[in-house]
């Protein structure tokens, strides 16, 4: 199978990897550069677990082609924290006991930075439609929702 | 002396119906012999697939646990989980 | 947080604070390996051939065109693995029994629902093991299939096991049928206590297969070496069990495999069994290389546990004051392919909540042609809540009774006699729903097209093999090593307490999963176990750890053991003569540790006994959209008597969690069937799983009353969530329909041709 050659710029680092033309950005992302911090829970765009930045939009990583990010600007979750600073939705993540098992929990970081970087005032019926695409299933989303408003709030006080 | 409750279906089959027994022993293990002896295929039937109950406390591999002289004794299913 | 947890501080330091969990940090950054994480030089990709068909006779497999395709390195059919016989675990819990296993890793002769393993290939990536799968021919011999519990009941169903005899009637049966057992639970004299009874509600209630839904599909990766060794990498509820149902279809010892658990995206359940792992290790054996497989979503949805789809009947008969008289049940539940469904378990759950002198339940287990049912949460206890919790309702309008009142006129205590046998021990039932009467959300006022549903919940929880290892190191931290994968915070539940007994900071303490090797067994992550079990296991061996501290600090100030106390992580020592030692701190001990024998530490392996039960109350507020049928659930909270929070927001998590899984099963899950007997919807897309849009904040009341069984009071929490949910919607939706919800999910269509039959939309 002819692989392509694709140059794009992941995590503000420029990268250069060869994908087989079936190849979705998140097998890119996990086989071809191993960022296996975003992670595959359906493979169909309907469990968000795969959510990274395309080019500054929210986008699921499954539904996007690898070939597709030819030029491109790509953030995954393992850019959100500076170095060993957290971002504060990660520190309001594990203040408010915001996961369980933690599979989803990438994907939901990366949706919220995604809301609040455009709006950090949200209400929470704001959020809950913003993370409708982000399925969690062992945390009931309570302490999620909960724990994206605080973000926002100590965001908005630090502005 | 202790009393061992069954289950319907096990009175039927081993004690002649009878769902009470009452018997004399001070640990798990001696109640199981005595079990044994006086009705020949119960403990057998009950087998290894059963926890214990022993005053209300639940035991999945019981051995020499103790059996008080009002100790009420229940066998049930094995209890899984998710 | 909404209303503040009730939490009764006995002057812990650590127990019952809320401390940033030990692993946090790995997985807010995506740094935490779960199953699908895993790369090994020279791996190779797998994927699994299913069947098309949900019921088939195999005739033969040809996997010569696949293994011809350039890059393709093994193909496994069940001819590479032994034929088991029949035969039924004894160790662990639930019975297990390997030859249903075997044959639902892999289909030897029949294909028993879409779906089902007939082979795997491996190939040196996975659009090529793909290419491969498609190339396994398989010539099978379509048969007439069964989905419907009630159907396959029919003495005419197509039979799928022709060696299965129905367990536990009389006469035994001389055909072979669907009806795997009948088993069955009987207390007082129902009879009597239905003629005692002024009223009487009698009803069918049914309910759907629902899946788990973890995030995280099954994963795998298996490396096989010369020496006979595998070793496994996977996501599961339980490293030791992977190894023991490994070691038992591939024939191996169990101390030729070694599994290392990876991080678990959820389980609830659905990973207490193995699929994948003994194929990897098959095919890594075959190929010579590490082999990885991970399932699609797809794949999960056909081929991995839901739980089982229910026929319920229940009869429950009182005085005009309210007083249970009698309660009968029938269950009837799919087990899927194979034997197993928690019929039992419902028919021991339903009525424990309260007191009735006469009571029975009839338990069926029923296979067909679905996936084989694994584990869900309380397995069998939501839908048999549902019939009676439903039934309860009922009859409370029938006496035009508050359904709170009811409950707590015929509430289970100390000494109440269960259906199951024994009497319970220390219990707080009727305290949750002494806190739901005085919760806000119950008096609260409701408007149009709105009800508001009260339900109550059971599980046993259960205790179980466990061991801890507690390392004291040099500079005085300590490592505590368990064997339960942490799916949803234990990791810092087992430091709280190890702290808390040895003493010291909980920054100091790091605990950590152990692999097959590295920690004494335990059982799986289940039932409710981890905080219970596995943590009076941490506070034996943090004892042990200080019980050894105590001796060390006597060795160096060289006076008898004898007046060594501990208290506040040093070693104080009051001498007969009143001399008191100044106190020697434990990293000063450690420091030492060489010239008073060598390392520190406390191991312990225990088979925990005394796993205290939980019950729980929930309530529950919709607004049902007439039109539509779209039901809306406005307002929920959960009460649960959970013994002691050890860390109370995850202790929180586990009830709303539960509630939200409960909530799906009340209003949209299901699994969908066409005439052919394969699955309809899935996908998340289609399988409608609840999402943050969908639901309101989850209140919790976590009323403590401490088990006696456990140092610090735990009881189990993780279960008992998802019991009373089905029916604290259904009846917020009778409520605000005015007709009764006796199937479920109440989906929009679902309900608006109730509506409209009733005429009420």
């Amino acid at each position: 199978m002819t692989k392509h050659h694709v140059s794009a710029t992941v995590n503000g680092e420029p990268v250069e990897f060869l994908c087989e033309t079936q190849q979705t950005l998140l097998d890119v992302l996990r086989d071809e550069l191993e960022l296996t911090g975003t992670k595959e829970g359906c493979g169909t765009g309907d469990c968000g677990a795969c959510s990274v930045m395309l080019d500054g939009r929210l986008v699921c990583s499954c539904l996007v082609l690898g070939v597709e990010t030819e030029g491109r600007r790509i953030e995954t979750i393992e850019s959100i924290a500076q170095g060993n600073e957290l971002h504060p939705i990660q520190q309001q993540f594990l203040e408010d006991a915001a996961l369980q098992c933690g599979i989803c929990t990438p994907g939901i970081v990366v949706a919220a930075k995604a809301l609040l970087d455009h709006n950090l005032n949200p209400t929470e019926t704001e959020v809950r439609y913003w993370l409708a695409g982000n399925l969690c299933r062992c945390t009931g989303y309570d302490k999620i929702v909960r724990a994206v408003l605080n973000a926002a709030a100590k965001m908005r006080e630090e502005a | 002396m202790a009393r061992v409750i069954l289950q319907g279906e096990l009175a039927r089959r081993y004690t002649g119906g009878q769902a009470t027994l009452v018997v004399q022993a001070s640990d798990y293990s001696a109640l199981v012999a005595e079990l044994k002896r006086r009705y020949p295929g119960l403990v057998e039937a009950i087998g290894r697939r059963t926890a214990v109950a022993i005053d209300g406390e639940i035991f999945h591999d019981p051995l020499h646990e103790p059996i008080a002289a009002d100790s009420e004794v229940h066998f049930m299913p094995l209890i899984g989980g998710g | 947080m909404g209303n503040e947890p009730k939490i009764f501080s006995k002057g812990y330091k650590w127990v019952g604070t809320r401390p940033v969990r030990p692993d946090g940090v790995d997985k807010v950054t995506g740094h935490a390996a779960f199953g699908a994480d895993y790369q090994m030089p020279g791996m190779l990709a797998g994927a699994v051939v299913r069947s098309p068909h949900a019921h088939a006779r195999i005739k033969s497999i040809d996997a010569s065109a696949a293994l011809a395709l350039p890059g393709v390195r093994a193909v496994v059919t069940a001819e590479d693995f032994p034929d088991l016989p029949s035969e039924v675990s004894t160790g662990g819990e639930a019975p297990v029994n390997f030859r249903h296993v075997s044959l639902n890793v892999i289909a030897r002769d029949k294909a028993l629902y879409e779906g089902h393993a007939v082979a795997a290939v491996a190939a040196t990536t996975p659009a090529i093991a793909a290419e491969a799968a498609a190339l396994v021919k398989v010539d099978y011999e379509v048969l007439p299939h069964v989905i419907d519990v009630l159907e396959a009941m029919a003495p005419d169903a197509p039979v799928l096991h022709e060696d299965l005899y129905t367990s536990g009637v009389e006469p035994a049966p001389t055909k072979a049928s669907n009806v795997a057992a009948r088993t069955g639970f009987t207390l007082g004299d129902t009879a009597k206590g239905f003629a005692e009874a002024d009223v009487i509600v009698e009803r069918e209630f049914k309910t759907e297969a629902v899946h788990q839904g973890y995030i995280e599909p099954h994963a795998a990766v298996a490396s096989y070496a010369a020496d006979g060794m595998a070793t496994i990498w996977c996501t599961s509820q339980g490293q030791f069990m992977v190894r023991e149902f490994t070691a038992k279809l591939l024939g191996m010892d169990i101390s030729s495999i070694r599994v290392i658990p990876s991080e678990i995206g959820g389980g609830f359940g659905g990973k207490t069994t193995v699929y994948l792992e003994p194929l990897a290790v098959a095919l890594a054996k075959k190929s010579g290389r590490p082999v990885k497989l991970v399932m699609s979503r797809v794949e999960v949805f056909k081929a991995t546990g839901p739980t089982s789809g229910a026929w319920v009947k229940v009869k429950i008969g009182a005085k005009r004051d309210g007083k249970l008289t009698a309660g009968e049940m029938v269950l009837k539940y799919q087990a899927g392919a194979f034997p197993g469904s928690p019929a039992t378990l419902g028919g021991m759950t339903g009525f424990a909540p309260y007191d009735i002198e006469n009571a029975s339940a009839e338990c069926w287990d029923v296979v067909s042609n679905r996936p084989k049912c694994a584990a869900y949460r309380a397995p069998g206890a939501p839908m048999a809540a549902f019939g009676v919790e439903s039934a309860l309702d009922e009859l409370a309008q029938k006496l035009g009774m508050c359904p709170l009142e009811l409950r707590m006129k015929n509430a289970a205590k100390a000494g109440t006699r269960a259906l199951y046998g024994p009497k319970f021990l220390e219990i707080g039932y009727a305290e949750t729903l002494a806190a739901a009467k005085v919760h806000p959300h119950w008096s609260a006022p409701l408007g149009k097209n709105q009800g508001r549903g009260i339900a109550s919940g059971f599980w046993f929880n259960v205790g179980g093999p466990s061991s801890a290892a507690i390392h004291i190191n040099e500079d005085g931290t300590a490592e505590v090593v368990t064997g339960n994968p942490d799916i949803g915070g234990s990791r810092a539940s087992m430091a709280i307490m190890a702290a808390e007994v040895l003493g010291i900071d909980l920054a100091k303490v790091k605990p950590m999963i152990g692999d097959t090797g590295q920690i004494a067994y335990s059982f799986l992550t289940g039932g409710s176990r981890v905080t219970f079990a596995t943590g009076k296991a941490v506070v034996e061996a943090a004892e042990a750890t200080v019980a050894e501290l105590k001796k060390r600090a006597a060795k160096l100030w060289k006076i008898d053991g004898q007046h060594v106390e501990w208290r506040d992580g040093q070693a104080w020592c009051t001498l007969d003569d009143g001399t008191e030692r100044t106190p020697m701190s434990l990293a000063k001990i450690a420091a030492s540790a060489g010239k008073t024998g060598g390392p520190i530490s406390g191991a312990v392996s225990i088979n925990a006994a005394g796993a205290g039960p939980g019950f729980g109350t929930h309530i529950c507020d919709v607004e049902v959209d007439p039109e539509t049928g779209a039901v809306t659930v406005l307002r929920y909270t959960a009460i649960q008597d959970v013994g002691r929070a050890i860390h109370p927001s995850y202790v929180e998590g586990q009830l709303q969690g539960g509630a939200a899984q409960g909530i799906g099963w009340a209003l949209n899950e299901e699994y969908l069937y066409d005439a052919n007997g394969r699955l309809q919807n899935a996908s998340f897309l289609d399988y409608r799983m609840p999402v943050a849009s969908d639901l309101p904040m989850i209140d919790t009341v976590l009323v403590e009353v401490p088990n006696p069984g456990h140092p610090f009071g735990v009881r189990g929490v993780g279960e008992v969530p998802i019991v009373p949910p089905l029916a604290a919607v259904a009846n917020a939706v009778s409520r605000a329909v005015g007709v009764r919800i006796d199937a479920l999910p109440i989906s929009p269509p679902r309900l608006l041709k109730k509506l409209v039959e009733a005429g009420k939309a």
